[in-house]
């Protein structure tokens, strides 16, 4: 196979020629190896980094499809106008609020019940195979069974279960619509964290944990010094992955607020989305798009740093 | 009852809570809608079958006819694209093999909502709009990164020895793809397309975007139940039920691989 290739140093002694025909046999060889790429390679920059570059395009320009004769080049102002713009920084400060609660919360029930699977018992595969169903239904019908059958004022099973202590009725999705979309969006991640934690205990090698209870170790002392460290990965992947989709959240929004009461929960993908397809407005939608591209950015990078940071500091004092 | 005893039906009491929305929903499908939308909530009924039998003689075959046409077409294209490339990711690697990995999984960070508009354009001005093939063609590349991690994965735990072995034998690429490789990683291509059909399955934002009458798929027929003639619960929950049942199987029986896959290859 083309291991061969490494092992053709250049020696001494050569013509010029001879040095010449190896580089063009090196240079032939790379093409060789990069051809299963391309096709995948091209098909991807095609779909997303020339939409994302018109997206740039579009952000410097005044673009409104309901008036197609005032298009010209604006520079950044666009991005001066949504800086200004009060509703862009709620759904900025919403989407932070929804994307860290989803992940956190998620991430903590996520490792309480894989913890809980993590030992035998009976009916296991059944409880695993519960747990997993909430990710594993249509998020379009996740987020209209919450918002209808369970938040819903007058029939919601919420409303009757808080009915039964004594609590009245609450208009969740109105009275509480950032706290309900995170309700729902915990209900679907949670699986999803416990899956992955629970692959990372389950890989865990027994005679470590075995050697750390021989030496006396308290079960909180194994699981805070062993099971935790190991974990680190797997909970840095979880994280990280969770923040990727969740703070892409559009299908809840959509469904079960509208973005409302007014714009009070709408998140950025929402609002894009609102501005683009209800206003019109290409050209500011796209210079949120691009804002909401640094920030996915820079959410992805602290929410590892921050977690795993303070983690690190808490281990050492 | 011993410690073992009080986890165990602490575990279960709470996989419960976590099932009781999905329990609920299937419940409710096989309600009449007088009894779905009570107050308080009826947990004794004659159960029927209508609303299965409304949605079978109702105009939804279609949409789930466009979204089994985009999940298979997107899926088995993503296959076609990934394997080839994981293969110079992993087996016989490019020079730049991390940048290429990175810059697949880069576009995964890329919200969808901040190219939407150049794709609507687009899409608009080539005639695409409403079209199924424009579903295939973002189906595949949302999912494409995804398969390539998880692809690269499976071929890297392929012993090196077995390749060296085909290589003696003088077989050509082609034929030790396809007699030696495609062989042993064919669980991996069965894992990659089960992530793949459930996230093109699932997708509701390029679908409710792009699509109108021709090309809407099941999430948005979901949503049609909801908006058009007022809500009938009982039959969004059986609609719910019919357009869930597919990733909701597909991911009962492909625990393990779901867990690999969901990591993009990282975990196992």
């Amino acid at each position: 196979m083309g291991r061969m290739m490494t092992t053709t140093a250049k020696s001494p002694g050569l013509s010029p020629e001879e040095i010449q025909a190896q580089k063009r046999a090196a240079r032939a060889e790379g093409w060789r190896r990069r051809a299963p790429l391309m096709p995948a390679l091209i098909f991807v920059i095609i779909c997303t980094q020339i939409p994302f570059l018109l997206t740039i395009w579009y952000s410097m320009r005044s673009r409104n499809l309901l008036r197609p004769e005032g298009e010209q080049f604006v520079g950044f102002s666009n991005f001066a106008d949504i800086f200004l713009d009060s509703t862009f920084r709620s759904a900025a400060l919403n989407s932070v609020l929804i994307t860290f609660g989803c992940v956190i919360v998620a991430l903590l029930l996520g490792l309480g019940l894989a913890l809980l699977l993590d030992r035998q018992f009976a009916g296991r595969g059944v409880v695993r195979t519960l747990l997993i169903t909430p990710f594993l239904i249509m998020p379009v019908a996740g987020a209209m069974l919450w918002s209808i059958s369970m938040f819903e004022p007058s029939y919601g099973l919420i409303n009757w279960l808080i009915g039964l202590v004594g609590i009245s009725p609450v208009d969740w999705t109105s009275q509480y619509p950032v706290f309900s979309i995170i309700v729902a969006l915990v209900w679907q991640w949670t699986p999803f964290m416990m899956l992955l934690l629970l692959a990372g205990l389950q890989s865990q090698q027994r005679d470590v944990l075995e050697a750390a209870s021989m030496d006396g170790a308290t079960r909180w002392q194994t699981f805070r010094f062993v099971t935790l460290p190991h974990l680190r990965f797997y909970m840095e992947l979880a994280v990280l992955l969770g923040v990727i989709y969740v703070v892409n959240t559009f299908d809840h929004i959509y469904l079960m607020t509208a973005g409302g009461p007014g714009t009070a929960s709408a998140n950025l993908p929402f609002y894009i989305y609102q501005r683009a397809f209800l206003g019109f407005d290409i050209g500011q939608s796209a210079a949120m798009g691009v804002v909401t591209v640094i920030a996915t950015i820079i959410i992805s990078l602290l929410a590892l740093r921050l977690i795993f940071k303070s983690l690190n500091a808490k281990e050492q004092s | 009852m011993t410690k073992g005893q009080l986890l165990t039906t602490i575990t279960w009491v709470i996989a419960l809570i976590f099932f009781a929305p999905v329990a609920w929903m299937v419940l409710t499908s096989f309600k009449q809608e007088s009894d779905a939308a009570s107050s308080p909530p009826s947990f004794f009924f004659e159960p029927t079958l209508d609303q299965y039998r409304n949605i079978f003689s109702s105009d939804a075959g279609p949409y789930f006819l466009n979204s089994v046409i985009a999940t298979a077409a997107s899926t088995l294209l993503v296959l076609i694209l990934a394997v080839p490339a994981a293969y110079a990711l992993s087996i016989r690697p490019i020079k730049r093999t991390q940048d290429a990995l990175f810059f697949f999984i880069s576009t995964k960070m890329l919200p969808i909502v901040a190219v939407i508009m150049p794709i609507y354009v687009i899409a608009g001005q080539i005639r695409m709009l409403d079209n199924i093939f424009t579903l295939i063609i973002l189906y595949t590349a949302m999912n494409l990164p995804i398969a390539i991690w998880m692809m690269r994965s499976f071929f890297l735990e392929v012993p090196a020895e077995v390749l060296e072995a085909a290589s003696i034998d003088g077989a050509s690429l082609i034929k030790t793809m396809r007699s030696v490789l495609l062989p042993m990683v064919s669980p991996g291509i069965a894992a990659t397309a089960l992530i793949c059909v459930i996230f093109a399955w699932n997708e509701f934002f390029f679908a409710l975007n792009l699509t109108a009458a021709n090309a809407a798929t099941a999430p948005i027929y979901l949503m049609s139940t909801m908006t058009s003639e007022g809500l009938f619960l009982a039959q969004l929950s059986a609609a719910s039920v019919l357009a869930s049942l597919p990733v909701v199987l597909a991911g009962w029986f492909a625990q393990k691989q779901l867990v690999r896959g969901l990591s993009m290859g990282a975990v196992k």
